[in-house]
């Protein structure tokens, strides 16, 4: 990489991804064009096949789900970027990226909806979708950037974190963030930690495609490296074969969530501040936290105990964080542009121990640190 | 009969009786009705001296049940 | 022919879940010979799929393969072939599954022309879901969501595949499957995004409903109301209707995709080392 990169650049948040991206090693892109989210689609046509690497646009936003998760197969690290409706359309293959294993990252940034909604403007609607979107039970990987240099480096983690579980994961940004420009400076290539899946320690005689190691993660082959094998959507056995076993079935389903929820302290990640003393903390992510951030300072100027936590991975949802909390918070106020979906996890988490209030805006307009501020002093 | 079946070989026309799904293409499509149906709707061999060789049986039947040897010299 | 599918086919998976007397069998058999011709590399050679009864196919088939979600078989096969070109790529579909939800996608990837062979088992019908018609059903036949005939007009799958810009076209039957291994193998051979038809029988839930008779009739069927391009040359379209043209429909020459996203690497890495100096 040359010196450029080192230097401090004004950078947006979707550039910030892109070369994210390019530093974890993503060598294909397959996309459809979307509001906000377009200006990955951009770089990455221009700078993809700098490095060797390969962009395609295609038909619709399904065939770029599709076509990432074909790409994967055959040994590329790849990744796609959408919004809204788009993420929608992606609902199908992202279940098939999860059941058949397959490192890939779906970039989503978030805009108003439902529908076509405000597509300029932004939102943080698909929260639940990000979780539940596709059918069935299924675990999910969820990161959410609050800064443009966050956007990089947690571009970086997706990457690692798909390559390393064989799972795809959502890098769940807002129009705010993707749009944003700011000051970054980008680290230099070989201080980027970029984790690559496993790869058999058998010979192809002895590889089940689908046989786990320890960690609950099976080694993965890629197309055209000797190792034959069926990748399917079916429920599969060891060998990747189609099985309506019941016993089959579950093991895989359970197998699945394992692999993520075993790790939740490598994959959990949270910013907190003046929590410690918090009788109010604020819950805010994405382009919130920044405006959640602000009215936090004031508050404490104010001489009210007031902390943040700002959930880095939002799926899994960082339970924990929120759990010990509780234990001396008298009232969380969650601040988010949708009408509450992170509010009901915390409340889950929180089980009445404290109050549990919404700071909530669904008119394409980011959540201003007044009203968090006038939240924080209603009660309290 | 035993004297064409030698002459032919016995596994000259192979029936793969578990793979068989009795769709009775082999016998509609066979020249010289070399094949039949049995009691079990399965296919088999009633006019081994018959076959030409053609291979129509065998390329025809989806279920890869039936195979035709090479003739010795 | 048992040497070939101990060769490439997983026998531990036979006998196939497809109902007495269906032609997928026969079209799988026509494809393992085709690729023991072309002499491909099972290690090098991917099999894709979408979903349905033909889509099954991959599952048998001792290679890389990739069994997709219903339609999206060419969108996951276009990826796999442009991350990797020197793999050799078929994409096997059904009717619906290649012209109804994968309408988009297989009408992209002709225009593209990706080096990559589709072929489509072609029974009429949906199969799997027990028989609704699809895009390839003629008019006025009977389905289960077609209980009174069907109005809609179908799709003729090889216009629709020349007019979207597939450079080879071929269509055979499952009774012509001497062909049909011939045309699948010129449609490997050829540069660029080759689609071959087979027309394959659904005696269960279509012959059945429409008085075709078992799938030994319905094979016969096949030879009935074949003509080959040569003789379709000289009929007229009165005497075409109801008859399966065969052979090779069409072929081009165009440029090939990954060929030219290498040109793409190219521009781009001169460009890039020029910016530098």
């Amino acid at each position: 990489m040359s010196q450029l990169v080192n230097m401090a650049r004004l950078m947006q948040g979707n550039e910030a991804v892109a070369e994210g991206a390019l530093a974890a090693g993503i060598r294909f892109f397959a996309g459809y064009p979307i509001t906000p989210s377009t200006e990955v689609a951009e770089i990455l046509a221009e700078r993809l096949p700098e490095v060797g690497g390969k962009f395609i646009q295609m038909e619709d936003e399904i065939a770029s789900m599709a076509a990432i998760i074909g790409a994967s197969l055959a040994g590329v690290k790849s990744l796609t970027a959408t919004s809204g409706p788009g993420f929608s359309l992606k609902q199908e293959n992202l279940g098939y990226a999860t059941m058949a294993e397959v490192p890939c990252v779906v970039v989503n940034v978030q805009r108003s909806g439902p529908s076509t909604g405000i597509p300029t403007a932004p939102a943080q609607g698909d929260v639940m979708q990000a979780r539940w979107g596709t059918h069935g039970d299924h675990p999910a990987i969820a990161l959410c950037p609050a800064s443009v240099a966050e956007c990089f480096d947690l571009t970086v983690r997706a990457v690692n974190f798909a390559e390393k579980y064989r799972t795809p994961v959502i890098l769940l940004m807002d129009e705010v963030i993707g749009h944003m420009r700011e000051r970054v400076v980008l680290p230099p290539a070989d201080q980027v930690m970029v984790v690559d899946r496993k790869k058999p320690a058998v010979g192809p005689d002895r590889y089940y495609a689908y046989r786990p190691d320890e960690d609950g993660v099976p080694p993965m082959a890629n197309f055209g490296e000797g190792y034959r094998y069926h990748v399917t959507g079916l429920v599969h056995d060891e060998a990747g074969n189609p099985s309506t076993n019941p016993k089959i079935a579950e093991q895989l389903i359970y197998r699945l969530h394992n692999k993520i929820d075993s790790r939740l302290d490598e994959i959990v990640a949270v910013e907190e501040m003046e929590t410690a003393d918090a009788e109010v903390v604020v819950v805010a992510y994405g382009g919130v936290a920044r405006s959640a951030r602000r009215a936090v300072k004031e508050a404490r100027q104010a001489g009210l105990p007031v902390g943040l936590i700002r959930p880095i991975t939002i799926w899994p949802f960082p339970e924990q964080a929120i759990h010990q909390l509780a234990d001396r918070a008298k009232r969380f106020v969650v601040a988010e542009m949708n009408l509450g979906q992170l509010r009901g996890e915390v409340e889950r988490v929180v089980k009445g121990r404290a109050m549990v209030t919404g700071v909530n805006r669904v008119d394409g307009e980011l959540v201003t640190p007044a009203e968090i501020l006038a939240a924080i002093k209603e009660v309290g | 009969m035993n004297k064409a079946l030698s002459s032919l070989g016995p596994s000259d026309i192979s029936i793969k009786s578990k793979w068989c799904k009795g769709c009775r293409i082999c016998v509609a499509i066979c020249p010289k009705k070399v094949l039949a149906m049995d009691a079990q709707h399965k296919a088999t061999v009633v006019n081994p001296e018959a076959c030409n060789r053609c291979r129509m049986c065998e390329t025809h039947c989806p279920d890869f049940a039936i195979e035709i040897g090479v003739k010795e010299t | 022919m048992q040497e070939h599918l101990e060769t490439y086919l997983r026998m531990e998976r036979l006998p196939h879940i497809w109902c007495p007397g269906c032609g997928n069998g026969i079209v799988l058999g026509s494809l393992v010979k085709a690729i023991h011709e072309l002499g491909y590399d099972q290690d090098k050679t991917v099999i894709v799929s979408g979903i349905g009864c033909s889509s099954r196919a991959a599952g048998y088939m001792d290679f890389n393969t990739l069994h997709t979600t219903h339609g999206r078989a060419l969108a996951f096969a276009t990826g796999v072939k442009l991350a990797k070109p020197e793999l050799k790529v078929f994409v096997l579909m059904g009717d619906g599954d290649a012209t109804a939800i994968g309408g988009n996608h297989f009408i992209h990837a002709a225009r593209r022309n990706m080096d990559m062979t589709a072929i489509i088992f072609n029974n009429n019908i949906y199969g799997m879901t027990g028989g609704q018609y699809s895009p390839l059903t003629p008019e006025d036949r009977r389905a289960t969501t077609a209980p009174y005939g069907t109005i809609e007009r179908n799709f003729d799958l090889a216009e629709l595949a020349k007019a979207a810009g597939a450079t080879y076209v071929a269509r055979s039957t499952t009774y012509h499957n001497s062909l049909l291994t011939r045309l699948m193998v010129a449609a490997a051979r050829h540069k660029g995004f080759s689609v071959v038809e087979a027309i394959t029988a659904c005696p269960v839930a279509y012959g059945r409903r429409n008085k075709l008779g078992d799938g030994a009739d319905m094979l016969l069927a096949q030879k009935e109301n074949a003509v080959t391009v040569k003789q379709a040359e000289s009929m007229g379209k009165d005497e075409l209707a109801g008859k399966i043209v065969i052979g090779e429909l069409y072929q081009a020459e165009a440029p090939e995709y990954t060929e030219l996203y290498q040109q793409i690497i190219q521009r781009a890495q001169a460009r890039a080392s020029k910016g530098c100096n």
